[in-house]
């Protein structure tokens, strides 16, 4: 890919993205807010084909916009009577929210914006997406563990989540 | 028309797309999400908030390892992040399920007792 393509799919996503999130926050309807987290999802997604991460951008479409989405829109319609309910909070919490996200932003982006980045560079940036042959390998080889780990805790979670939701008596 | 230091800055500031362009989207993403945990009462509102930090996060993750390190380690926690996450909804939904079932509401400010 060269640079202007890169540029162009970099600024395309990423507004797609952060527009999607900023709708999330803004929106007092929690249909609205699970539908743009999709847009979310779905701009980190084409963000990882742009980063040359072609089998992650699959996984982040299959399990995050397949699945987690899917489950919270089920938690939407399963904990409210009307989809539309709304709660507002105050116009005081509201405002302190504000201040403590933009002093965050801007505090994190001083302090990224001052690190010399290039001194750590790689010389080659990954141009040719790894295959994905080479990401099974990788977990079965060097990640053992942590993905041994990983299927514990699914199955957990699998079993907690049941027992959690099953039906009352 | 312009002075050749203005096309300099456009190539390597705006058009050559580097790691501070990601991490700088990242750290928007992360107090987006920060933000939304913070003012939504909706418990569902919270868990989406949540999804935003950790999709900030792993952004990171992947911008470093192209790059930076230039390995796969980057991909791979990425993956992991994905699965913790989709195993956290999991939970978290059952969870505000037998919230919604004990206090016929989703408003966290009405969960504010251990038990009733």
């Amino acid at each position: 890919m060269d640079v202007f393509e890169q540029a162009l799919g970099f600024y395309l996503f990423a507004a797609v993205a952060l527009f999607s999130a900023i709708g999330i926050v803004v929106t007092k309807n929690i249909v609205r807010a699970a539908v743009l987290l999709l847009g979310t999802l779905g701009g980190v997604a084409c963000l990882y084909f742009v980063l040359s991460a072609n089998f992650l951008a699959a996984i982040q479409l299959i399990v995050y916009a397949g699945g987690t989405l899917i489950l919270i829109v089920f938690g939407v319609m399963l904990t409210s009577k009307s989809p539309f309910v709304v709660f507002t909070p105050s116009r005081v919490q509201i405002g302190i929210a504000v201040v403590i996200a933009v002093v965050l932003a801007t505090s994190l982006c001083t302090l990224l914006l001052q690190v010399d980045w290039s001194a750590t560079a790689t010389d080659q940036p990954i141009v040719q997406s790894p295959q994905v042959k080479v990401v099974g390998e990788s977990l079965l080889q060097q990640y053992l563990v942590p993905f041994e780990v990983a299927s514990v805790l699914l199955l957990v979670v699998m079993i907690g989540a049941a027992y959690l939701a099953r039906p009352e008596n | 028309m312009f002075p050749d230091e203005f096309y300099d800055f456009l190539l390597d500031g705006v058009l050559t797309i580097g790691l501070t362009h990601y991490l700088i989207l990242s750290v928007l993403l992360f107090s987006l999400g920060i933000l939304c945990m913070v003012t939504k009462r909706n418990a569902i509102g919270i868990l989406i908030g949540v999804e935003l930090v950790l999709n900030a996060a792993s952004i990171n993750f992947v911008a470093f390892s192209k790059y930076q390190t230039g390995g796969l380690d980057g991909h791979i926690v990425a993956l992991f992040i994905i699965l913790l996450a989709a195993a956290e909804a999991a939970i978290a939904i059952a969870i505000f399920m037998n919230f919604y079932n004990t206090l016929r509401t989703i408003d966290v400010d009405r969960g504010d007792e251990l038990r009733l």
